[in-house]
């Protein structure tokens, strides 16, 4: 097959990987509540899974120092004092996986305390391996003519 | 293309002025991150020395300087700058042949980079203290200050720099796919030029501070670009030139601390991933109780992913192809060839494995610079106005399709890379192109 076709069609498949929609599934949303223990520098539990249009209700229970909850790509947070219980409530529709991180200087680890929520699926680490793997194929199936050997 | 035929940039090149006022800007960062690390706020997020040093300088320096000017760092690197002034009994005076001071040459045996194997491992498995807590940065800058020193009277040139720096390993590693290159121009005139004084040093210059001979330069890994031979070379014979990513990978090394260099950045980065960046309390509980029996399982985790697993799956991968029916080209070795050849495709990927560890960590913090401007020690100071910036992290809606066009880019650079590398060795590259899509999938997972 002529190199640039081959090319083309390598793309052109790599942009349905990255872009094209996926089905969501069909779950109706739900009021979802997590009590999250927070420490230095962990939470616990550190990995959360909603569907989408769940509203979240968030409560943050620190359990030593002052901690914060800042949700990626939400851009929304709270903080809880020692003993104390925050709640933060937000509905579930941005999908994909975001990261949850203290926002209050907690103690020397406090750049690393950080969990996961993950809202439906993590479709971009699936579209990732996918553009992986289809990368890997292109490479091997059409290699550069200068690199082509019998080994 | 010649960079250096730019008659501006080359007197700036040749002139030691520009390079001493950067040196002397540096000199005097560095010294302030030590003492900010010593005497200021043990608040890491709150302190010069963490906030400069760990956000800012690595962003600069992985994002940047490594991928697009290679060993452009070192070449303004303050470090070895006091040692390399007492060596030489001057800063810019002409140099004296006399050796002040020992001068000894490095013996053979640490000639290599397994020290700064070691040393980059030392501070790796105590990372998560050294990055957050401003003393301990201090203590080490200034080791690494005094080390650079200490060195400098006893060996030749910069043997820091050169077989000990835990950062200029993995940078020379890694300088081999940056666009430039410093070499010479016509082989013909080194091998008649009398004296080398690129390499020993004359009236106009220094012999080379990284012990390399010019003339004999065919990949970047050990070229400072302190560009003394372009000052010392009576010839005008050397050149920095503009050049394809990584033209030094198509003739891959032989070298087994080279081939181990690549997967401890490798293995480091994925780690790193985990530990730091994941939602796993424990492993961070462990990293940071330095000497706690979970810190001492971590570490030996931390160690036999990096010189078991990690090469382990390697040799594997490979064994498949050599035992695939394929006469040894060379006879015996060929598999410490295959190993260490093929190992030069793990490092674009261990690049790009950096680079997108380093955007998640840079953009979530970068907020802390401007704070740590106003107010560097913690002390309550708000020199520009910004000392009450509040923390937010940077561009998070498109760090993971960053992350992932890093990876996957990353990925292809790698299978490239390794296709030539089996060509140079008569092997095939498909088990190594599988390897790479294998830890690419897994540091997905970690970063994603």
């Amino acid at each position: 097959m002529n190199p640039r076709i081959s090319l083309l069609l390598f793309v052109m498949a790599g942009l349905v990987v990255a872009f094209a929609p996926l089905p969501a599934p069909a779950v109706a949303p739900q009021a979802r509540t997590f009590r999250i223990d927070a420490r230095q520098y962990a939470y616990s539990p550190s990995e959360l899974k909603v569907n989408a249009g769940d509203t979240v209700i968030l409560q943050l229970v620190s359990n030593d120092v002052v901690h914060g909850l800042y949700v990626d790509g939400y851009d929304i947070s709270v903080e809880a004092d020692p003993g104390q219980t925050a709640t933060l409530t937000f509905t579930a529709d941005k999908l994909g996986s975001f990261r949850f991180r203290c926002n209050v200087t907690c103690g020397a680890m406090h750049p690393f305390m950080i969990g996961k929520l993950t809202v439906s699926n993590n479709n971009w680490l699936y579209r990732s391996i996918g553009l992986s793997i289809l990368a890997t194929f292109g490479l091997l199936l059409f290699p550069r003519p200068s690199l082509i050997t019998d080994y | 293309m010649e960079l250096t035929r730019l008659p501006l940039l080359k007197s700036a090149l040749k002139s030691r002025y520009p390079q001493l006022a950067v040196f002397i800007v540096m000199l005097i960062g560095y010294i302030f991150a030590i003492l900010a690390g010593l005497i200021g706020t043990p608040v890491g997020s709150h302190n010069f020395s963490i906030v400069f040093v760990w956000i800012a300088w690595w962003a600069i320096l992985i994002l940047v300087a490594v991928p697009f000017f290679g060993r452009g760092w070192c070449a303004v690197c303050p470090i070895p700058l006091p040692g390399e002034w007492l060596q030489r009994g001057a800063i810019l005076a002409p140099p004296d042949k006399r050796p002040k001071w020992l001068n000894l040459r490095v013996p053979k045996m640490f000639r290599n980079i397994w020290l700064q194997n070691i040393s980059f491992l030392l501070l790796a498995l105590f990372s998560s203290i050294l990055l957050t807590t401003p003393n301990i940065t201090g203590i080490v800058l200034a080791a690494m200050l005094f080390a650079a020193i200490g060195l400098s009277t006893i060996f030749e040139r910069r043997a820091f720099c050169r077989y000990l720096c835990p950062v200029g390993g993995f940078i020379g590693l890694y300088s081999q796919t940056a666009p430039i290159e410093l070499r010479i121009k016509d082989k013909q005139v080194c091998v008649k030029c009398e004296g080398k004084p690129c390499y020993n040093g004359s009236q106009a210059g220094y012999g080379c501070p990284w012990d390399v001979f010019p003339g004999g330069l065919t990949k970047n890994t050990y070229c400072g670009l302190c560009m003394e031979c372009i000052r010392t070379c009576p010839h005008d014979n050397i050149a920095v030139n503009l050049r394809p990513f990584s033209a030094d990978l198509a003739k891959p090394s032989n070298r087994m601390d080279e081939a181990f260099k690549a997967f401890i950045m490798l293995g480091s980065a994925m780690i790193y991933a985990g530990v730091l960046l994941g939602p796993w309390g424990m492993f961070k509980d462990a990293a940071y109780n330095v000497g706690s029996s979970a810190w001492f399982v971590y570490a030996i985790i931390f160690l036999a992913i990096i010189f078991v697993i990690l090469p382990g799956f390697f040799t594997l991968a490979l064994s498949l192809t050599l035992s695939n029916g394929h006469p040894s080209p060379t006879g015996r070795g060929v598999g410490v060839r295959a190993f260490a050849s093929l190992s030069s495709a793990l490092i674009p990927l261990g690049l790009m494995f950096w680079v997108a560890f380093s955007l998640s960590f840079v953009l979530t913090n970068a907020s802390y610079i401007l704070a740590a401007l106003s107010d560097p020690l913690g002390l309550g100071w708000n020199l520009f106005g910004t000392a009450n910036t509040a923390w937010q992290p940077m561009l998070t809606t498109i760090l993971a399709p960053a992350q992932t066009l890093a990876l996957v880019g990353g990925l292809i650079w790698s299978a490239r890379t390794a296709q030539k590398a089996a060509n140079e060795v008569k092997v095939s590259s498909i088990p190594v192109i599988v390897y790479s899509l294998i830890v690419t999938s897994i540091m997905l997972w970690l970063l994603l």
